[in-house]
């Protein structure tokens, strides 16, 4: 008996790094059409406002804005704290010099030790929000001076892991990389010639000297990503099991997913009537 | 019988019904004005507000009756002797309730003569993802086709066409002439262009290719909070293929003219619609004996 020739479909595992794969030249233009669209044709604002930290997520938007309105209505601001790193400085500087567009360097280390001198035994974690807020308060501050809107910088995968600074990090009022995972980020930057040095270094939120993010979450950014491209697929604990992935990573990844739905939210507002404001009253945000 | 389409895509201002309609009619002025070869002009669903409304519906809604005046008034003084016809979307009140509506209009340079040929209320409302349609809008119930004076045609309005019922019935009623108007968030960026540009595309060919129909097809443009609309309208003919496409993102009109004597060709070429014609009647007991066996599940 002749035998025929069996092919086999490949695991899902295969595809995973394929399906996150992104058309980089065509998600430039996407989102350097959102940032006219929202800023100059919706709000009005033709100048932009970006807080550089040397990293990629916030160099890929200050090249996205300066493609979109022009480098001369771009303001990088670098914001170090006294622990920051020395290279996060040289890294946003490269950014600014690259583009050619405007910056200021506002040191913010005496408005932290400010507060925080009531407080010495804050922890890493209160020192790092107070931080992040810090930035925002200079940031909003500075586009109201400079007559700009500040574009906020947050990928994906730290939305979905909680990994920010609730009502800091996610305030600015549009955010052009928000649905991008953190691996997704990386392609784009190497598509818009964003630094190599600043895309292949280990990302870092910078707040404690030597801290790495991977180091913080546990996992890598490509295992995480991959994981919760099939979480938010709606796939079971077990499936994703079966395409091979390590089970204790794939808890750890749905652990911090589940325990984070509020921090993508509004705060709760008491329900007393049939005209609550986003129950009943409906408005989307551009009407 | 030849017909001078034209499409048009522009970025709404939410809410802003007027501003909306002086912009409707500035693509009606450069028609006439540049003449660009226009017997139809189309243009996308919800041109009149913006898609994503919510319960600004309420605030957004006309009637049919006030969008032919609104237009009629505003065409007069670059009126053409010959008429011009009017494809457009927007937000309905209707006897009551709201709907996501197109207009068939026919504008004439005696006011009077202004009149409403067909409107069309949305059959398949998506709810789902991004989409929250039947929170704020009430269905239609017909897939209609029409006289115009062209010959027969439909109207439908985006997820009407993801069923390929929808299609079948209007071309097993006489439509040969496909108005599609259509809002279409992108998402999806990992092929070669944006994902449901490239089902919008194998849509509109399949449905044109099966039936022997031509498609012409008004998609909107703009950010809605954050939300990008693709465009990228297209006139497909009945051998399924694009013969012109608008760009993606991107304010502009394309036309075309089309020939309607090429409907015999393609069917001739690929008698579909014949067959299924000439299957229908078993095709319709097969649908009623699934709608009674669903009933009956359901009640169990």
């Amino acid at each position: 008996m002749s035998k025929l020739e069996v092919i086999r479909a490949p695991a899902h595992t295969h595809d995973a790094e394929e399906l996150l794969r992104i058309n980089a030249p065509l998600v430039a233009e996407w989102l350097v059409e959102f940032l006219r669209d929202e800023m100059i044709r919706r709000r009005g604002f033709h100048r932009a406002v970006v807080g550089l930290s040397g990293g990629v997520d916030s160099s890929v938007t200050a090249f996205l804005c300066a493609r979109a309105l022009g480098a001369e209505n771009v303001w990088g601001i670098r914001m170090p704290y006294r622990t920051s790193s020395v290279e996060s400085l040289e890294h946003a500087q490269l950014v600014i010099d690259q583009l050619g567009i405007h910056s200021r360097t506002i040191d913010i280390t005496p408005a932290v030790d400010g507060y925080l001198q009531y407080e010495p035994d804050a922890d890493g974690r209160r020192r790092g929000n107070v931080m992040a807020r810090m930035r925002m308060i200079v940031l909003f501050d500075l586009s109201a001076k400079l007559n700009a809107l500040p574009v906020g910088t947050g990928n994906k995968t730290e939305r979905l892991f909680g990994y920010f600074t609730w009502h800091a990090d996610d305030s600015p009022p549009i955010n052009p990389l928000g649905d991008l995972f953190k691996t997704q980020v990386w392609q784009l930057a190497r598509y818009l010639g964003v630094p190599e040095v600043i895309v292949s270094k280990p990302a870092s939120a910078d707040l404690i000297v030597g801290q790495t993010d991977e180091d913080d979450l546990g996992i890598s950014y490509h295992l995480a990503d991959q994981i919760l491209y099939f979480l938010l697929r709606g796939y079971r604990v077990e499936q994703i099991e079966e395409m091979g992935y390590p089970r204790e990573k794939i808890l750890l990844v749905k652990g911090r997913l589940e325990s984070t739905h509020w921090k993508r939210h509004l705060p709760t507002t008491a329900m007393l009537s049939t005209t609550s404001i986003n129950d009943y009253y409906l408005r989307p945000v551009d009407y | 019988m030849k017909i001078r389409v034209v499409a048009v895509q522009f970025k709404p201002r939410k809410g802003d019904v007027e501003h909306n309609l002086d912009r409707v009619t500035d693509a009606l002025r450069q028609v006439v004005e540049d003449n660009v070869p226009a017997d139809v002009v189309v243009f996308p669903e919800t041109i009149s507000s913006g898609y994503f409304l919510e319960g600004g519906v309420r605030e957004a809604a006309r009637t049919r009756e006030q969008i032919l005046e609104a237009l009629a008034q505003r065409y007069q003084p670059f009126a053409r002797q010959e008429p011009l016809d009017v494809v457009l979307g927007f937000y309905e009140l209707w006897r009551g309730k709201y709907y996501n509506s197109a207009l068939y209009l026919t504008l004439s340079a005696e006011p009077e003569a202004c009149r409403i040929v067909h409107t069309h209320r949305k059959f398949f409302l998506p709810t789902y993802g991004v989409f929250q349609e039947k929170r704020f809008v009430a269905r239609g119930r017909n897939i209609e086709v029409f006289q115009t004076r062209f010959g027969v045609a439909t109207v439908l309005i985006c997820e009407d066409v993801w069923h390929s019922i929808t299609g079948a019935i209007a071309a097993l009623k006489g439509a040969e002439v496909f108005f599609v108007i259509a809002a279409s968030p992108g998402r999806g960026f990992h092929g070669e262009n944006v994902d449901n540009v490239m089902k919008w595309q194998q849509l509109l060919c399949n449905m044109a290719e099966e039936h022997g129909v031509w498609v012409v097809n008004a998609s909107l443009v703009g950010f809605e909070g954050g939300k990008g609309f693709v465009g990228q309208s297209m006139v497909v003919n009945p051998f399924g293929q694009i013969v012109v496409s608008a760009p993606l993102m991107k304010e502009a009109m394309i036309t075309a003219t089309i020939d309607t004597e090429e409907i015999a060709i393609a069917r001739a070429n690929a008698p579909l619609l014949a067959d299924l014609e000439a299957g229908l009647a078993d095709l319709l007991i097969e649908m009623q004996e699934i709608a009674a066996e669903q009933h009956a599940r359901d009640r169990q």
